[in-house]
């Protein structure tokens, strides 16, 4: 055995260190015509891993944190952009639920952020940079100078105080709504967790739809109904692109999709459905019935929100199975090998 | 000349350049060869009492010898045991017929040519190094929690109770004195090699035609090429079977790559939130 003569003759087997051949010339006799080179014991399998732990890190990220803040961002950020819309109609009932909603969201979605840090204490350090790599650094700018104007639009709504700077406010949040409500779509999907990065080119849609969704739904919720004709049309043409968004998306992110029909992501995901459907309809019977009206606004705004909630568990269920990572990475590595390009693990 | 804030995504760069070190020390990295490590854990007590890393949990996970499972916040190194009835190469074993063979393989943090982690962090707490390294600054980080699932590698993670992330420095401290890494230092059969990068790939490429010359058709180099969804990694590795066994994924890709374009998304997409809600007060009456 190899041990012994390295006993018996040290210095006639230098030890190998790094550049000991493993595998090669360590056993006691040739191999056998039997057993001559790698013996495969089972058929290569589809998927391996190791002992089925995740290969990525989960998301630290807390529900309802995070989830809700992605819907409230487009709460938010969807409502301003209604609150000018009606200020410039003269529908001065619906610019004050949309003023006061919008600020409230923003001040809500702040206060969501916070408490997701591991150290709330130090959230100023979000805005001691500014970084277009960083969807979350692009994000805090735009929430830090949407919420003060979102929340000035409001306060001078209910005082009365400064009308002027009030409308200047208005138009501002306005401005800085749609980045405020779609960002949050780039924020998740520049990520590894496939369910969120393998959504990222319909994500954005998927998230402007839900935003319009969810504001139209306040507004009938809360508004003057005699007002409401812009958040009917709205609120019907929202739900139905947040359904036909959500679908492509799902057509389109391949394997990642699975993480939607199963687990509490299913039933999150089948929930908005039914919820956007129903409130699709409702807001089309909102003309004839002010009760229609309300009832389209709940659904919708909980059609929105289960959405978000739907799309953050399916993204933690991707990331907890190795599958979802390794699978759809194979699958690159054999068609770019058999597409004769250069093998990325090589 | 303003700086395009995604020049390190679209050119092939020396990193270190490429965060703006106009005078820099080479590359520095790893190359772990797994094919003569024997899961002696020396480099994760190394890194532990070097970087006082806090416990990582004292459980038994029926994971042969692996107690420590993988990567985070609180294991800077960690070596995978993974048992196989598979021969090394030519060995006979005499252990049935097809003989047993035991990976053992020490994974750390890849200090990639393209970091998610580091983009993706909106504090600037993660930073290049002139080593080409990346750094957490503990001093900085909120605990946002961005770079943890930004990783493809699942490296970085938060720490319970404290709250910020933290990750493997390369002993950024032993290298600005010319020391090399803990875990290096302490590997006891060189399976853990620092140096400039540039050797080590070349170090690796002679090794994996000389394993492949003994018959080790397994071997393959993992991380070495610059080429790769990550731009190549800093610490690479020698491995004896597919990526995904030792839990790496088989092709990673740093995300940002992909951010470029769910930019101009997101930014039509917020064009059509307000185009959408014009369009539904013109169109509405009452």
């Amino acid at each position: 055995m190899s041990e012994t003569e390295l006993a018996k003759g040290g210095q006639e087997y230098p030890r190998p260190g790094r550049e000991a051949l493993v595998g090669a010339h360590t056993g006691r006799r040739e191999p056998g015509p039997e057993r001559r080179g790698e013996q495969p014991m089972v058929p290569e399998a589809e998927f391996r891993s190791y002992y089925g732990k995740p290969i990525i890190n989960k998301p630290v990220w807390q529900s309802p944190d995070i989830p809700g803040y992605l819907f409230l961002g487009g709460l938010a950020g969807a409502s301003s952009v209604m609150a000018a819309g009606a200020q410039l109609t003269g529908r001065r009932g619906l610019a004050r639920v949309a003023k006061v909603g919008a600020a409230a969201s923003a001040g809500l979605s702040g206060v969501a952020l916070v408490h997701d840090l591991g150290r709330p204490g130090r959230f100023l350090n979000m805005l001691r940079t500014f970084k277009p790599t960083s969807p979350m650094s692009v994000g805090s700018w735009i929430l830090a100078s949407f919420g003060p104007a979102a929340m000035a639009a409001a306060a001078s709504d209910l005082t009365g105080i400064a009308p002027g700077l009030g409308a200047v406010a208005t138009a501002g949040a306005a401005v800085l709504g749609p980045p405020l409500a779609t960002y949050t779509a780039a924020l998740i999907a520049n990520t590894a967790v496939p369910a969120w990065h393998d959504a990222h080119r319909e994500m954005p849609f998927v998230f402007a739809s839900s935003a319009v969704t969810s504001a139209a739904g306040l507004a009938l919720l809360a508004a003057p109904a005699s007002e409401c004709g812009p958040a009917r049309l709205l609120g019907s043409v929202g739900g139905a692109a947040e359904l036909a968004t959500g679908r492509l998306m799902e057509h389109r992110m391949g394997m990642a999709a699975e993480a939607f029909s199963e687990g509490k992501a299913a039933s999150l995901h089948k929930g908005a459905q039914v919820s956007l459907a129903a409130g699709v309809l409702a807001s089309l019977a909102a003309r004839r019935s002010r009760i229609a009206g309300r009832v389209a606004g709940i659904l919708l705004l909980a059609g929105s929100a289960l959405t978000r909630f739907a799309i953050f568990e399916a993204g933690m269920a991707s990331a907890r199975d190795p599958r979802y990572t390794v699978v759809p990475q194979r699958r690159r590595l054999q068609e770019r090998a058999g597409n004769g390009g250069p093998n990325r693990t090589g | 000349m303003v700086a395009n804030p995604f020049t390190s995504l679209l050119e092939q760069s020396e990193p270190a350049t490429a965060s703006g070190y106009a005078d820099h020390p080479p590359r520095m990295g790893f190359f772990t060869d797994t094919s003569v490590c024997i899961g002696c854990k020396a480099c994760e007590v190394a890194c532990k009492e070097w970087n006082h890393v806090p416990e990582d949990g004292l459980v038994f996970t029926g994971m042969s010898y692996d107690n420590t499972v993988g990567l985070g916040a609180d294991t800077w190194r960690h070596v995978a045991f993974i048992e196989q009835r598979k021969p090394l190469g030519q060995q006979v074993t005499g252990h049935g017929d097809a003989g047993i063979r035991w990976l053992m393989a020490s994974d750390v943090c890849k200090h990639c040519t393209h970091a998610a982690c580091l983009d993706v962090c909106p504090t600037g707490a993660l930073f290049r190094t002139e080593f080409a390294t990346v750094v957490v600054q503990e001093d900085v980080c909120n605990g946002c929690g961005y770079c943890i699932p930004a990783c493809p590698y699942g490296v970085i993670d938060q720490r319970q109770g404290d709250g910020r992330a933290w990750k493997c420095t390369l002993c950024y401290d032993r290298l600005g004195v010319g020391a090399e890494p803990a875990c290096a230092k302490a590997c006891p059969t060189d399976s853990i090699q620092f140096g400039v990068l540039e050797e080590l790939r070349e170090r690796a490429d002679n090794r994996l035609s000389q394993l492949h010359g003994a018959g080790v058709a397994d071997a393959r180099l993992y991380g070495r090429d610059p080429d790769d969804g990550v731009g190549g990694d800093g610490a690479f590795f020698l491995l004896l079977d597919e990526p995904e066994v030792y839990g790496l994924p088989p092709d990673p890709v740093v995300t940002t790559r992909d951010l470029p374009e769910m930019w101009r998304r997101v930014a039509v997409a917020a064009a059509l939130v307000a185009g959408a809600v014009a369009l539904g007060f013109a169109r509405s009456v009452t």
